[in-house]
């Protein structure tokens, strides 16, 4: 009975992706649109595309300034996480029998149970004191509030890897710091990657934080500009879901590419 | 040996001092200004002892929003993990273009919050109500987000939309975990589909359960993204989260002191809530 395909669940499953679907196809159809159409059929497949929603939409929200900034933020955070957040996972990992880097790690890790809202309203004080109220602030912030995930999910994974490889290293002459970059660094790509993915996804959307900090519109990352311009997109709703498509663009083809590789980094940060 | 110590400490120091900085700092901070009457912006400032916390307690708009957030955070959470688990079992099922089909079904997740937001915002407006009027279902043909007693029903829909899709990744996870060789095992036997689900299936993804529920729980208490993107609150303050309600009212409201106060009880709650569905569920899978 279980090696044919079951035909009631695929057809159950097919209905459930059309919930899933609808709401994409009416954002690019609507994107595509032009108001006449709209009034025609709200649903209907467009006639004729109207490219100019993109343009209008480009002009209007400074488009490629807010994808540079985005792109900017999400890569620099995703690069200097990876090299600094795996580093002290890597000095707590070796020394957990150390009272020091065993409160060290509590410390880190209780942070995942205190809400944003708690050091939100302070937060804005200290960064525009700081002079931090830009995408370097920001790129700084993202990578500091990722430490308490971080450091749980790496120190579980560098305690697997055998403390032999390190030892032969010392004994080869190799320093701490050469020794993690040269042996340990290379070993966690699996856990980086996955780590590399989750910070990916929640830097490039995050909305709060940019909000709070970011006054500059110079600066204003790709949510933040869709939030900003709320008001003048008024009833333009072409212009509106055009704005909407290119922004959340960039993601959706990463992951019609690295479809595999994300869901995977995925689950495995939640599993650890 | 200890040039290697002072090593591991060197990699460590610069990140604790950050993290002192930009995470315990500003909490502590909220803690000491949720002692006093700031406003925000003055430069004067008074303690006034525990007297925002006694208003809290009195204060409608708290009661109001922790009313909205527990209600919304309960039923979506529920309601994501039913369905979630649900699409995991059908899509371990045998069943043509499984990955297809996964790809699609995760494929929420990986798009912004406010965004989506802002598409299902123009659906209830302008397309659910064509289908409510059709239908001839008098609640769904206006716009259920300027209605003060469903807007919650809408940014409930929203979030479980979204939400499903990690949720059931997980659970599929841990479906696969299940040996084959058991249900071959329970057929013998001549179980049902339902007695094996509850004696076979639910049992061995109880962990699953566990961080699915705890993180569904979470995410939904800290809505705010979609309450901006949705109702702004509204109407009036039907659906105004306790985050959305320490942001208006510390950014905007000049409430800046009682707001710290208002969110250091909000994290007391939220750690007593993980702690306890910790504690709870774990205790479930260790009975199982």
């Amino acid at each position: 009975m279980r090696t044919k395909t079951n035909w009631l669940v695929l057809g159950l499953i097919a209905i459930g992706t059309i919930l899933i679907l609808f709401p994409l196809y009416m954002t690019i159809t609507i994107a595509l649109k032009n108001p006449e159409e709209m009034t025609r059929s709200v649903f209907a497949i467009p006639t004729t595309f109207h490219w100019e929603n993109f343009r209008n939409a480009v002009k209007m929200t400074n488009f490629f300034q807010a994808f540079r900034n985005s792109a900017l933020v999400t890569l620099c955070t995703v690069v200097l996480t990876l090299l600094t957040n795996s580093l002290v996972a890597y000095a707590i990992a070796r020394n957990m029998n150390r009272k020091f880097f065993k409160g060290l790690y509590f410390y880190f890790i209780s942070a995942m149970f205190i809400p944003f809202p708690i050091i939100m309203l302070p937060i804005v004080k200290l960064t525009s004191a700081l002079h931090m109220t830009n995408l370097v602030g920001l790129t700084i912030l993202h990578t500091v509030y990722a430490l308490a995930f971080n450091v749980f999910v790496y120190v579980g994974y560098i305690r697997s890897i055998p403390v032999a490889l390190e030892e032969a290293a010392t004994v080869d002459g190799a320093g701490t710091w050469g020794t993690f970059w040269r042996i340990i660094f290379p070993l966690m790509a699996p856990i980086n990657a996955t780590v590399g993915i989750l910070i990916c996804l929640s830097t490039y959307n995050d909305f709060l934080l940019p909000l709070i900090i970011i006054s500059d519109q110079n600066m204003y990352t790709l949510p933040l500009v869709q939030y900003i311009f709320q008001g003048q997109f008024n009833t333009d709703f072409n212009l509106a879901f055009a704005s909407y498509l290119m922004a959340m663009l960039p993601m959706i083809i990463i992951y019609l590419f690295a479809q595999k590789w994300i869901i995977n980094g995925v689950t495995q940060g939640a599993v650890k | 040996m200890t040039k290697r110590l002072t090593a591991f400490y060197w990699m460590t120091v610069p990140a604790v001092i950050l993290f002192f900085i930009f995470m315990t700092l500003p909490a502590l901070q909220g803690i000491y200004y949720s002692f006093t009457n700031w406003n925000g912006f003055g430069k004067h400032y008074d303690f006034v002892g525990f007297k925002n916390y006694i208003n809290i307690f009195t204060d409608n708009n708290v009661g109001n929003a922790y009313w909205f957030t527990f209600k919304f955070a309960i039923v979506t959470t529920i309601l994501i993990n039913i369905l979630s688990l649900l699409i995991a079992l059908g899509l371990n099922a045998k069943i043509k273009f499984r990955n297809f089909f996964r790809g699609i079904y995760f494929l929420p997740n990986i798009l912004s919050v406010l965004i989506v937001g802002y598409i299902f915002n123009y659906l209830f407006s302008n397309v659910f109500t064509i289908w409510g009027k059709n239908l001839g279902v008098s609640a769904f043909s206006t716009n259920i987000l300027g209605n003060e007693h469903l807007a919650w029903i809408g940014i409930v829909i929203v979030a479980v939309w979204q939400g499903i899709a990690f949720n059931t990744i997980l659970y599929l996870a841990g479906l696969q975990t299940i040996p084959t060789s058991l249900y071959e095992a329970s057929n013998l036997d001549g179980a049902s589909r339902w007695q094996e689900f509850w004696k076979i299936t639910f049992p061995l993804i109880a962990p699953f359960f566990t961080i699915n529920m705890v993180l569904a729980m979470k995410n939904s208490l800290m809505v705010f993204d979609q309450i901006i993107a949705l109702t702004g609150g509204g109407p009036g303050r039907a659906t105004q989260s306790i985050s959305h309600l320490i942001y208006t009212g510390g950014f905007q409201g000049g409430e800046f002191a009682y707001q710290s106060a208002n969110s250091v009880i909000y994290f007391i709650v939220i750690a007593i809530i993980s702690v306890l569905q910790l504690k709870f569920l774990q205790g479930r899978e260790t009975d199982m």
